[in-house]
């Protein structure tokens, strides 16, 4: 079922919950459950700040099925400020340019809507951090 | 060092068929299938394939037609046997190659048809865009709108970036696979380019311009595998043997990866492949290998120990890839001009290193061609299978 496919991943979607390794205090987005730095278990729960800075991006002009509304858009590798790469949509560019480095925070909006039903997908996307 | 020598268990070509690269409007993925594997077996007429590995990545997406395995089977005239499609995404190819060779070490068989097919014009936009994107972690990368494009732009402004290297870095890969596809009758593109075009090229997906990324299409390419002891001495050609065979993984995702720009799995399975041989890396004579996207050629260079880190751009601007340089690839034009063909990319890069071997390359040869390595990816080197072959010459 594409409903519980989505639900299921909500702490991740809505507020970059992932894990820390108790044992190399590795931090992990996406929860993978095994560490993959040290191999041992890896499940105690971790919420990300959100805070972080672009890795590296692109715009998509050809967007596959389920995108194309959204055309064009820019997507990201944003480097969280706690070491771990997430790929995430930015937004909210408004006139200045993206750089590689430039620093982000995630917001929560619109992914896609999926399928005939036309349910709403919400979860992470970026958009540009400008100091307070 | 020294090439292992010939052995009686040898996994080894018996006969290899491709069809050109293009759009099969009037003729099905099956029959397609069939004219390559029509063309393999007539190099091998009295050896009956024991088993069918059939190598996809997008069938089940874009023909609604998974199967394929029992599906290519029966339509080839090969009821019965063992037959099972296998599937890593753009390095299927590679992937159903070392299955057949570990099948044939295993002893279970005596003879492999392996073959690879990839119809994807008969859907068009972004439902291909889509299933492209199968081949990335559903859940964390195409949820967020990226196809394969997209990883590839990201790991190229990435890689410019890190390393100061100027926007047309890449220029060289394209090129070089353009000029070699001129002479190669089953490329796709037999036009050669130059700088001039690829600096006027449309952007795609910034910095991946038009001449960056490979065009998909259609096409079926067939090898029958047997071991040594079981071949018949009578065939017109020099008997080509697998020397070495990997296959390793990687992440999924690209952002799984502490730094992106290193291929891990592709290092990993080139040295692999070269302890298996008993080579070093300088006695390679020719690299096919995969270039969906140029900054691939790079990474795959770079990984692959043929250049430093951050330098595999060099070796296109300085001609060491043509096929008179120091390490020619792309020798028919790889994905970018041959045109690609997913899934069955590998076998492609197979028969095209084979040919190469045979010395039957013509307008394409690489001079005193011995030893020739095939590398193919499944996604951004998620998947890595690498294959050396040699000729016993
Ligand atoms: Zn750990």
């Amino acid at each position: 079922m594409e409903v519980s496919r989505h639900w299921r991943l909500n702490k991740q979607r809505y507020s970059l919950v992932g894990e820390v390794c108790p044992h190399c205090e590795h931090k992990l987005f996406p929860p993978r459950d095994i560490c993959p730095d040290c191999g041992e278990d890896a499940r105690d729960l971790f919420e990300f700040s959100g805070k972080g800075s672009v890795y590296s991006f692109t715009t998509v002009s050809q967007a596959p099925a389920g995108f194309e509304e959204s055309v064009p858009y820019t997507v990201a590798i944003v480097q969280l400020d706690e070491g771990p790469l997430v790929t995430a949509q930015l937004t909210d560019l408004g006139d200045k340019p993206v750089e590689i480095g430039t620093p982000v925070e995630m917001v929560t909006r619109k992914l896609r809507s999926d399928g005939d039903q036309g349910m709403l997908i919400y979860g992470y996307k970026f958009r540009p951090a400008f100091a307070a | 060092m020294a090439l292992n020598r010939p052995s009686e268990d040898d996994v080894v070509v018996a006969g290899v068929g491709m069809t050109p690269v293009g759009e099969y409007w009037d003729i099905s993925l099956r029959e397609l299938a069939l004219r390559s594997i029509t063309e393999a077996r007539q190099g091998a007429p009295t050896l009956r394939p024991q088993a069918l590995f059939v190598a996809n990545m997008l069938a089940a997406s874009l023909s609604a037609q998974a199967h394929l395995g029992t599906l290519i089977a029966d339509f080839a005239g090969l009821r019965g046997i063992e037959a099972v499609a296998i599937e890593a995404a753009g390095a299927s190819g590679g992937a159903a190659i070392r299955q057949a060779f570990l099948a044939l070490k295993s002893g279970s068989v005596e003879s492999v048809l392996v073959v690879g097919i990839e119809k994807v014009t008969d859907k068009v936009g972004p439902l291909v865009d889509s299933a492209l994107a199968t081949g990335t972690d559903a859940d964390y990368e195409g949820i967020q709108g990226i196809t394969p494009t997209t990883q590839a732009a990201m790991l190229m402004r990435r890689y410019l970036h890190e390393h100061n290297a100027p926007d047309d870095a890449l220029s060289g890969f394209s090129i070089n696979a353009h000029t070699n596809a001129v002479t190669n009758p089953n490329a796709m593109f037999r036009r050669a380019i130059g700088l001039k075009q690829y600096h006027n090229a449309p952007m795609i997906s910034d910095p991946v311009n038009m001449f960056d990324a490979a065009p998909l299409a259609d096409g079926a390419a067939s090898i029958l595998l047997t071991r040594r002891e079981l071949l018949s001495n009578n065939s017109q050609h020099p008997c080509i043997r697998i020397a070495a065979s990997a296959l390793t993984t990687s992440t999924l995702a690209i952002h799984d990866r502490p730094d992106p720009l290193n291929f891990r799995a592709a290092k990993q399975s080139v040295e692999n492949s070269l302890n298996m041989a008993g080579i070093g890396i300088e006695q390679i004579d020719f690299f096919e290998l995969h270039d969906q996207f140029s900054i691939l050629a790079a990474l795959s260079l770079e990984a692959a120990g043929f250049a430093e880190r951050g330098k595999g751009w060099k070796l296109a601007q300085n001609g060491d890839i043509q096929l008179q340089g120091e390490i020619p690839i792309s020798t028919f034009g790889g994905s970018k001009a041959r045109g690609d063909i997913g899934g069955a990319t590998g076998v492609f890069q197979a028969i095209e290193v084979v040919r190469q071997l045979q010395g039957e390359a013509q307008e394409n040869q690489v001079p005193n061609a011995q030893i020739g390595m095939s590398q193919c990816l499944g996604g951004m080197g998620s998947t890595v299978a690498t294959h050396i072959f040699a000729s016993d010459g």
